[in-house]
């Protein structure tokens, strides 16, 4: 980190060090005990130890004057690490509470390792920790190939990603010690989530930064949905997460929202939490590195452009398919329904427009694992997104809702799609970050591939299975007008299924271990920086 | 339309604007709506808030991630009808920050749990689930044997009356002594608990240990409060029959 920066900029971060210090100080001193001082003394440890390391390294060398004629690879290159490590905590995560559901005996007596308090480990390490570090260490990549300029400084991105990073250990912490808003996919504590504001404003300072330094007088399509991803999921995090803390010294707190109109703003960024983060950056990432591993141009910029405004209007209608049948009126159902349906189109144009890129390049669909990744990833969008649209009609939903096909579905998308994309772009990106030709072991790519795919189908179509099993038992009747099942045989019914699922997610998570083993050794066999250079230029705004 | 496109896409703050007001419209149509129709949340006139007891239970049941396995909806399915109650309202959960419906059922709704079972029930099966259902696959809750911290019931209580829940200022004050009271039926505090509370609420020690508060009581307080704050849902039912 260090030696990519110049004297000045040295200071400024140490400066920022010790704010951080101090804030995690005062902190832990306001809380005196509990969550929130635990968090504090997380924040000072951050602080203490990087303002060590800037200070130990304030008259260092400072880095070639040619560094402003390079693209800024250090934060990408952290980013990717981070992506990596939450990668083996979520999954590990998932996989072990998947474990708990067939064997919940083997749940250890502590509260921090039950099922409850690990699920939210699970979904955030993955979500925020896995995808999130994901989506800024390729969207920093991506922004400054496309538009051929350097990141507009040098500071920023790391504030970004370790602020980003204490957002997630913060968060996952928090669950482990019984600190949760209990609103899914944003439990985190209310001081958490003012941190990630302000993380979030610099990430989309840095972006428009950097874009008004473009050398190219168009803004690539990739960096449309990155936008998109950035600007609505702080929209969606700040309505959503409105709380009044019952102190201000601890981490409790009461969301403004109650009862229906909860539900709905619960909803309305539940969905769109899929649509913008799980979605909407990861589709930045694919229009990037797609083109760019195939060696093809993208097969229609229209379609590009339908797609994109379709998945940014539609997509945000759709959280009411939630909760069809409940309190909440009917006309808002309705509608959740009825544009779940016409989101179809602008993503099947999605997922359309990137399997024709690879006309022309199929031979090195067949022989490339990464843009195998990539082939998949679009394949599996196309297939979730079609299961998507189906499980919001109302009728398909009174069956679906509740049981286990939701939680294949969500499975189709974040393994299938989400994971596998990020793979491809890693594997694209971490040989060329460290200035080499491919990644250190391509057998072990093509063992990670195999692994991902069968472990993808055993579960999900595990789940499938479950699901529908629950749903078509909660629902039949007997003969004489009674319901056939106890609750309890549909649990039962559960078991194999249950296994299934744990053994495909340990196969995916066998592959996410090889993936981590082969880019670190990649890292370290380094050969020099990218070689690819920005245009100097002037800037086109 | 092409030609609009390819010039927006060269004005970065232009794509800006136009995310911010296409991703704007579906919340402002879905959302907004849902404060101001005076039908969307009908409330019912027999509504209660939660005692500081069954609110502290509430915190224990989010703390412990229970939402992420049990639904408090019971949908308008003839099936949840006849397998859990009366469908659930939108004014039940009036006084719900946050709401806690749910989103899968590993285990059965609860919307409609209160009564259903004895108090011992609750407390052996949290203790160790398969003790009592021998299939359960629910983890078992050991610690919650504890003593009950009831510091925060107070500021709670207060932090819910500034978010419209119908708090009054006697009950904020008492908010702790009224944790206590209501798992000591004999003690003295009962009687403010009544005159603050009135009859429907559960005055009993929970745990079957009266002398002391501990999470057992809060969380088996609260389970036992499900579906019992307002009889409307039960009511609609009985019309509809007729």
């Amino acid at each position: 980190m260090t030696a990519t920066l110049t004297y000045s900029e040295r200071r400024v971060g140490l400066a920022l060090s010790v704010l951080l210090t101090l804030l995690g100080f005062a902190m832990a001193a306001a809380a005196r005990q509990g969550v929130m001082s635990v968090h504090g003394f997380m924040a000072l440890a951050l602080g203490l130890g990087l303002a060590v390391r800037l200070g130990g390294a304030l008259y260092d060398p400072p880095p070639p004057r040619e560094r402003m004629q390079r693209y800024d690879d250090a934060p990408t290159r952290f980013g990717i690490a981070m992506t990596l490590v939450w990668a083996i905590i979520g999954m590990a995560a998932g996989v072990w509470v998947a474990a708990l559901l067939y064997w919940p005996e083997a749940t250890p007596p502590w509260p921090a390792t039950s099922f409850g308090r690990l699920r939210p480990v699970h979904t955030t390490g993955i979500i925020f920790g896995f995808g999130g570090n994901a989506l800024i260490a390729t969207s920093f990549h991506v922004l400054q190939r496309s538009a051929r300029a350097r990141l507009a400084d040098s500071v920023s991105p790391w504030v970004v990603l370790l602020g980003y990073n204490l957002f997630c250990a913060w968060a996952v912490t928090g669950y482990l010690m019984g600190s949760t808003q209990s609103k899914e996919y944003a439990e985190a504590a209310w001081y958490a989530d003012l941190w990630l504001v302000v993380i979030w404003i610099t990430y989309f300072a840095l972006y428009l930064r950097t874009l008004a330094r473009r050398a190219e007088p168009h803004i690539y399509v990739a960096n449309w949905y990155y936008l998109a991803f950035i600007l609505v999921v702080a929209m969606l995090h700040i309505v959503n997460n409105l709380a009044l803390p019952v102190r201000l010294t601890t981490a409790e707190s009461f969301p403004v929202w109650s009862g229906v109109q909860d539900a709905m703003v619960q909803w309305w960024y539940g969905h769109n939490a899929v649509a913008f983060f799980l979605t909407a950056g990861f589709l930045g990432m694919l229009y990037y590195f797609l083109p760019v591993r195939s060696g093809r141009p993208i097969w229609s910029y229209r379609l590009s452009i339908v797609s994109f405004w379709g998945i940014t209007f539609f997509y945000i209608w759709v959280g009411s398919h939630h909760l069809h049948y409940t309190a909440l009126p009917y006309w808002a159902q309705t509608l959740g329904m009825t544009f779940s349906i016409m989101l179809l189109v602008p993503s099947w144009a999605s997922a359309g427009n990137a399997i024709a890129t690879l006309n022309g390049a199929w031979h090195k669909v067949r022989d490339d694992a990464t843009l195998r990744f990539m082939f998949v990833a679009a394949v599996f969008y196309g297939l979730s997104t079609f299961e998507g649209s189906f499980l919001a009609i109302r009728p398909v939903n009174s069956l679906s809702h509740y049981t286990d096909w939701t939680i294949g579905h969500v499975h189709s998308g974040t393994l299938g799609w989400v994971a596998m994309i990020v793979f491809g772009a890693i594997y694209t990106l971490v040989p060329q970050v460290s200035g080499r030709v491919d990644m250190a072991s391509p057998r072990a790519v093509e063992w990670h591939f195999w692994l991902a795919v069968t472990g993808t189908l055993v579960y999900v179509i595990a789940m499938w299975n479950a699901g529908i099993t629950q749903g078509l038992m909660w629902r039949t009747y007997d003969a004489n007008g009674a319901l056939s099942y106890s609750f309890l045989q549909s649990v039962q019914a559960m078991a194999p299924y249950y296994l299934l699922r744990t053994i495909g997610g340990a196969m995916f998570l066998a592959g996410a271990a090889i993936c981590a083993w082969n880019c670190r050794a990649t890292m370290r066999a380094a050969q020099g920086e990218a070689r690819d250079r920005p245009l100097v230029a002037q800037p086109a705004e | 339309m092409l030609r609009l496109h390819y010039n927006l896409e060269r004005v970065s703050m232009g794509l800006v604007a136009a995310i911010i007001v296409a991703a704007s419209v579906g919340g402002i149509v879905e959302i907004a709506p849902l404060f101001t129709i005076d039908e969307t949340v009908e409330m019912p006139a027999d509504l209660r808030p939660l005692t500081p007891l069954e609110l502290a239970g509430r915190g224990i049941y989010i703390r412990e991630g229970c939402y992420a396995c049990h639904s408090q909806m019971v949908r308008s399915l003839a099936d949840e009808i006849d397998r859990y109650g009366p469908y659930s309202l939108a004014g039940e959960s009036a006084y719900d920050h946050p709401m806690l419906w749910g989103s899968k059922r590993t285990g059965p709704d609860l919307a409609r749990l209160g009564s259903k079972y004895s108090d011992a029930w609750h407390v052996a099966h949290l203790l160790n689930p398969r003790a009592m259902v021998p299939a359960s696959i629910m983890p078992a809750y050991p610690w919650l044997t504890e003593t009950l911290d009831t510091g925060l019931l107070s500021d709670s209580l207060a932090a819910l009356a500034r978010l419209g829940v119908p708090y009054a200022p006697e009950m904020i004050a008492a908010a702790e002594a009224d944790a206590l009271a209501q798992s000591r039926p004999d003690s003295d505090a009962a009687e403010g608990f009544l005159a603050r509370y009135g009859e429907r609420p559960a005055l009993r020690s929970f745990d079957a240990d009266p002398s002391r508060l501990t999470e057992l009581d809060a969380l088996v307080a609260y389970l036992q409060s499900l579906g019992t704050q307002t009889d409307a849902p039960f009511g609609i039912l009985t019309e509809r029959s007729q």
